[in-house]
């Protein structure tokens, strides 16, 4: 006798105490801190916060210990988090110009004001697994971020001079809109594309981008310049009058420029795709600096006809936490739709057999199953 | 750490629950119409609920009697979850019984009971647009809402009875409302379709992933898309259900072996479990 499935309370209590379990691992072993994860784990901890959109290691660390080391489980974490915090207003716009730098490189000049810097870089090291980081301590210096002994200008800036490439429209004036507090709707201007893309899960960014060097809405990009390192925050209150700086980020920034042949209102040209992430995230902020400039293929009178050039296809579905959430939704009890189809498959069958004259019988219409009518 | 902060009540913050109160409004002031909000990132997954749990949680109140139910049954592991979060975070008294309930949320079901004026039933919307699967642009579906154009679905059920003879969408299946909107129903089965139409109850939809609320006020009309010479027909089971014996239900398959054995139950478990205790000897000899 079939007795109705009950105890669902139950199972997840059981499911969680299992978790907790599993998360620790091996008791035998030392457990890992949240602080060791933050220092030792510190790229893990970066794109966390880029996509969580919560500039916080600490938290990103304990979400990541929490998640099991599953970094979208630890972004959802941040972000539900992120939901409740009270929002107290908007930061001035940060100064990238002014960044005090870690690691800088262009791609298209050799030697340019403020020199190239390479910084803490994995590019040039040979991909040998290596057992020895994990036993030998590096020694105790770490690289430290100078003030810059000279201007060290954006490369786009330095081109802008000679009107090689476009300006920078919209900087002032434009009310910048905020997608966690309203809804998206298409179009979408280039703050809110920007917006999504900053937040949006880097393999998408990355398989999307890679698409467009591949021919699907070739964008012809040069990577003019990679630049991370500190920057001041700062907030404006009102009854101040005048802006108090509240801490300095890392961030990662990419400015690529792309060859523009002209069109009937504007000169050729060069114009630019622009990324930007929390902490030291080069792939991110290359790849979002692809997209965008695929994304704005429309604004320059191009052809649009590669998913990289379609915004609602790529702000759609670029976010991580609400992609994994629809996937993942399909483990729930379909039970009621499965029953629905079934009624309807079975009646399809016994149609399409009717309809050859077979007297085959559908042993499942035997069984005496529903029918839709 | 999330231990030591203190939520608000139903979790929310006010300004949010107003936000979402707002479009309510809207939504119920034009049947049907799909309105944007703002959704917030909530404790559980895009797809698992979060704009029911949303809306539920905006217009709940200290005297609510809750009623969660997944696939009909109170006691699935996902109603299970989102009944204990309202419970934890806003301490309201819950209920499996339909009757009782002030606010029911669901996925997938109406409660088979009928329900009566000062109830609220909230949905679960995982996709709100109708015309998704034929026009997946969002900016070209709102302009044919707009226009009030549903041709392409009129074409689609069309091709349907074209090919198979009849329309074969057993979920899911579209409705207009008060002749203007058409709309999702939510992936209810269609035999619940009817329930809307005219329902004393306040239903509400919230998709939260896809940032839309909708509405369908008491006693509004609720038709399901169909032809003169092909009516809309409920899904009807053959056989009643073997545990209570009720013919006019939903029912659930369930597999008793390997060798096609099965029997069906009521996919409402409160209902079921109503009719058992008060009709309890006629429902024992159905069993099997």
């Amino acid at each position: 006798m079939y007795v109705a499935v009950k105890g669902g309370e139950a199972a997840i209590a059981a499911a969680h105490e299992l978790l907790a379990r599993q998360r620790r691992g091996d008791p035998n072993l030392p457990e890992i801190s949240a602080a060791q994860i933050r220092e030792q784990l510190a790229l893990a901890v970066n794109r966390v916060m880029c996509e969580g959109s919560l500039y916080d290691g600490d938290l990103a660390a304990i979400a990541i210990k929490q998640a099991r080391g599953d970094l979208i489980e630890a972004i959802f974490l941040l972000r539900a988090y992120r939901a409740t915090l009270p929002r107290l207003g908007y930061a001035e716009p940060i100064d990238t110009g002014a960044m005090c730098l870690r690691r800088r490189i262009s791609a298209t000049y050799k030697d340019l004001p403020g020199g190239q810097m390479l910084g803490p870089t994995f590019d040039y090291t040979h991909r040998l697994l290596d057992p020895t980081p994990l036993t030998v301590a590096p020694p105790p210096q770490q690289q430290r971020c100078e003030p810059a002994s000279e201007p060290a200008p954006q490369v786009t800036q330095l081109l802008d001079g000679e009107g090689l490439i476009e300006s920078n429209a919209g900087a002032d004036g434009d009310a910048i809109g905020d997608l966690t507090r309203t809804p998206l709707a298409f179009p979408a201007g280039r703050d809110l594309r920007l917006q999504a893309l900053a937040r949006a899960d880097e393999g998408f960014l990355l398989g999307l981008a890679y698409s467009t060097q591949r021919g699907y809405g070739r964008t012809h990009p040069f990577a003019a310049e990679i630049r991370m390192g500190e920057v001041e925050v700062e907030f404006m209150p009102e009854e101040l009058g005048f802006a108090v700086p509240l801490g300095r980020i890392t961030l990662t920034e990419c400015e690529m420029v792309n060859q523009f042949h002209g069109s009937a209102t504007r000169p050729p040209q060069f114009t630019r795709g622009y990324g930007l992430a929390f902490g030291h995230a080069e792939r991110k902020a290359m790849a979002m600096a692809l997209l965008d400039r695929a994304l704005r293929s429309e604004e320059l009178g191009q052809e649009c006809a590669a998913p990289a050039q379609d915004q609602e296809f790529v702000l759609a579905h670029c976010d991580n936490v609400q992609a994994t959430g629809f996937v993942e939704h399909l483990k729930l009890p379909h039970y009621v739709d499965f029953q629905a189809e079934l009624a309807l498959l079975r009646q399809l069958r016994a149609d399409w057999l009717a309809a050859r004259g077979g007297k085959q019988e559908d042993t499942a219409a035997r069984a005496g199953d529903g029918v839709a009518l | 750490m999330t231990d030591a902060v203190a939520y608000n009540f139903a979790y929310l913050d006010e300004q949010s629950k107003r936000t979402i109160r707002r479009a309510i409004l809207k939504a119920v002031a034009i049947p049907g119409y799909q309105v944007p909000f703002p959704s917030r990132e909530m404790p559980m997954p895009y797809g698992w609920g979060t704009g029911g749990v949303q809306v539920t949680a905006s217009i709940l109140g200290p005297h609510d009697v809750l009623k969660v139910i997944d696939q009909g049954a109170d006691d699935t592991t996902n109603a299970v979850s989102i009944r204990q979060f309202f419970a934890r975070t806003a301490g309201v008294r819950t209920t499996t019984r339909t009757s009782e309930a002030s606010i029911i949320q669901t996925r997938h079901r109406i409660p088979e009971a009928p329900l009566a004026e000062g109830q609220i039933v909230v949905f679960q919307v995982p996709i709100p647009e109708p015309l998704r699967f034929l026009e997946p642009r969002e900016s070209e579906t709102r302009q044919l809402h707009a226009l009030e154009d549903y041709g392409l679905m009129h074409v689609k059920l069309y091709e349907d009875i074209a090919r198979h003879g009849h329309i074969a969408t057993a979920y899911a299946y579209p409705v207009m409302v008060e002749a203007r909107y058409l709309m999702d129903p939510s992936p209810t089965p269609k035999f619940d379709n009817p329930k809307m139409h005219m329902s004393p109850a306040l239903q509400l939809f919230g998709a939260g992933r896809e940032q839309r609320i909708y509405a369908l006020p008491p006693y509004t009309r609720v038709v399901s898309l169909d032809f003169d010479d092909h009516p809309f027909a409920r899904t009807r089971f053959a056989q009643p259900c073997a545990l209570c014996g009720e013919r006019h239900t939903y029912l659930d398959e369930v597999l008793l072996d390997d060798r096609g054995g099965r029997m069906f139950v009521c996919s409402d478990t409160d209902y079921c479990q109503e009719r058992r205790t008060t009709a309890a000897p006629e429902a024992r000899n159905e069993r099997r």
